[in-house]
C-alpha cells in the first residue's frame, strides 16, 4: 500500500486493515435515463435500487440493472477494463468510463446520475450514435502515409522522436472528450478533440509524410481554431491525455507552416 | 497550398447516409480567415494591453489624476495627433477585438442559422456605426466652434 498514489478518497468507509475478509457492501441508486423511440420519445429516469459492493465499477452496477432487474437497459461495453473506448457516459454529470469509475469514490449516498454523453444523437437508452464522431477521425487520415519506397525492415525510429507524440498515442477512441465540448454541443460540425488528438498523433511523428496534408484540413473553419480553450476535453479524457495541449501544438504547427 | 486529396473514408457515408446529416459539414472552408481571426485576437489583445493602461494612466493617475476629467482635459488631448492616433487605435482594435470576439460567442452559442445570421447583421451594423461615428468625432473634433459666426470661447482656446 503506497500512501502516495493520489487517488480520490474513498466515500464510503471501508474497515481499515482488513484482509482476506469479505468485500464490504453498500447499498447504491442508480438513476438510468432511459429512452427508448420504439416505446416513446419520452425521455424518463429510471431507479434502480442496488447493493454493490466495495470493489465494484458504475458498469457492474449497470450490469447488475440490466441481468437482475431490467433487461431493457442498453449501453455499449466491450473489454470492461478501460481499453476498448465504448462505455464513455456522463456519470454524476461528468464523461467518464463506466468500467473506470468505481462506485466507492462517487457520493453513494445520493443517486448516482448515468446519462448518455452529449452531442450525438441517442439512439436508445446509453447507446448514441457514433458515426459523426468517427466521420471526423476519418477526414484527418488517422493512418501512416509516407512517400518513397518501402523498407524492407521496420521503420526507425528515435527515442526521441518516438516521444514527441507518444501522449497522443493513448487515445482509445471513446468520444468523452468531443462530446464534453460545449462548441462541439452547439452543432456538432467542430471536428472535435479527438480528431485533432488523432491528426497530432500522425502530423508529429517522424514516419509519416502527410502532416501538411493533414494541417490542410484542420485549418478548416470548424477545425482547431475553434477551440476556445476550456480544457473540457483534457479532464474528461479517461487516458490522461493532455488534450488541450495537443490542440495548441497544431494550431502552432499550422501557424509555423504559414509564416 | 496544395488541397487535399480526395480519399474516400473506409465506410464512406457520403454515399450511405450514415452520418446523421446535421452532422455533415457544409464544405465551403473560408480560406485562412479562421486563423487570421485567431492570431489577430492575440496580437490585438497585446497592444491592447498597452493603449487601455496607457490610457487609463494618462487619464486616472497622472497629474490631478481624475479630478482633472473635463471637457477642457479630453480637448486639451485631441488637440495633440499623438493623442488622437492613440484613442483611434483604441477604438479601432478594441472595436474589431471585441466584434470578433462576440462574432466567435454568436457561432459558439446559436443553433439556428437564421438566428446566428441576424445576430451577425445587428453585430456587424453596431461595430460599423461605432468605428465611423468615434472616427468622424477624433479628426473632426474642435473645441472652439464657430456657430452662426459666433466664437464659443473658452478658457483653453486661442485668443481670436
Ligand atoms: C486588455 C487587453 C485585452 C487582451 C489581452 C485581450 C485578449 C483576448 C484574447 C486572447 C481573446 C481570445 C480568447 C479565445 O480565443 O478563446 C479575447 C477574446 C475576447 N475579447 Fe479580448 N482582450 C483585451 C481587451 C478586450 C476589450 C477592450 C474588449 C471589448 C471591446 C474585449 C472583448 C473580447 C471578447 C468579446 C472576446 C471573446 C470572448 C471569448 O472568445 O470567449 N477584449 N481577448
Ligand atoms: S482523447 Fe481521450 S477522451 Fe478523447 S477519444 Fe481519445 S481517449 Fe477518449
Ligand atoms: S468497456 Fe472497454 S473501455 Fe470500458
Amino acid at each position: 500500500m503506497s500512501a502516495a498514489t493520489a487517488e480520490p478518497a474513498s466515500k464510503v468507509e471501508l474497515p481499515a486493515g482488513s484482509s482476506g475478509g469479505a468485500v464490504p457492501s453498500f447499498d447504491i441508486t442508480l438513476r438510468v435515463r432511459r429512452y427508448d423511440p420504439e416505446v416513446s420519445e419520452e425521455v424518463r429516469w429510471d431507479d434502480f435500487k442496488l447493493t454493490m459492493y466495495g470493489t465494484d465499477r458504475v458498469l457492474d452496477a449497470l450490469h447488475k440493472a440490466k441481468w437482475e432487474h431490467d433487461g431493457s437497459v442498453s449501453f455499449r461495453r466491450s473489454c470492461a477494463h478501460g481499453v476498448c473506448g465504448s462505455d464513455a457516459m456522463r456519470i454524476n454529470g461528468r464523461n467518464r468510463l463506466a468500467c473506470k469509475t468505481l462506485l466507492k469514490d462517487l457520493d453513494t449516498s445520493k443517486p448516482i446520475l448515468v446519462e448518455p454523453i452529449k452531442g450525438l444523437p441517442v439512439e436508445k437508452d446509453l447507446i448514441v450514435d457514433m458515426e459523426p464522431f468517427f466521420q471526423s477521425y476519418r477526414e484527418i487520415m488517422p493512418f501512416l502515409i509516407s512517400k518513397g519506397h518501402e523498407p524492407t525492415k521496420e521503420r526507425i525510429q528515435s527515442v526521441e522522436d518516438r516521444e514527441r507524440f507518444d501522449d497522443t498515442t493513448k487515445c482509445i477512441l471513446c468520444a468523452a472528450c468531443t462530446s464534453s465540448c460545449p462548441v462541439f454541443w452547439t452543432d456538432g460540425q467542430y471536428f472535435g478533440p479527438a480528431a485533432i488528438v488523432n491528426a497530432h498523433r500522425f502530423i508529429f511523428d517522424s514516419r509519416d509524410d502527410a502532416g501538411d496534408m493533414r494541417l490542410e484540413i484542420l485549418n478548416d473553419k470548424e477545425g482547431v481554431w475553434r477551440c476556445r480553450t476550456t480544457f473540457n476535453c483534457s479532464e474528461a479524457c479517461p487516458r490522461g491525455i493532455q488534450v488541450t495541449k495537443a490542440i495548441a501544438e497544431v494550431k502552432q504547427a499550422i501557424l509555423a507552416r504559414q509564416f | 497550398m496544395s488541397a487535399a486529396p480526395e480519399i474516400r473514408a473506409p465506410r464512406s457515408t457520403s454515399q450511405t447516409g450514415r452520418v446523421a446529416p446535421q452532422y455533415l459539414r457544409s464544405g465551403g472552408a473560408r480560406g485562412q480567415f479562421e486563423m487570421l481571426a485567431w492570431l489577430f485576437m492575440r496580437l490585438s489583445g497585446i497592444v491592447l494591453v498597452v493603449l487601455i493602461f496607457g490610457h487609463l494612466f494618462v487619464n486616472l493617475l497622472v497629474g490631478e489624476g481624475i479630478h482633472a476629467i473635463d471637457f477642457g482635459f479630453v480637448a486639451g488631448k485631441w488637440a495633440d495627433p499623438f493623442w488622437q492616433f492613440w484613442d483611434l487605435a483604441m477604438l479601432w482594435l478594441a472595436m474589431l477585438h471585441g466584434t470578433n470576439g462576440v462574432r466567435t460567442i454568436i457561432n459558439d452559442y446559436a443553433e439556428r442559422d437564421s438566428v446566428r445570421f441576424w445576430l451577425k447583421v445587428v453585430l456587424y451594423a453596431a461595430t460599423a456605426l461605432i468605428v465611423i461615428l468615434g472616427t468622424l468625432v477624433i479628426f473632426t473634433f474642435d473645441p472652439c466652434p464657430v456657430i452662426d459666426g459666433v466664437r464659443h470661447v473658452a478658457d483653453y482656446c486661442p485668443a481670436p
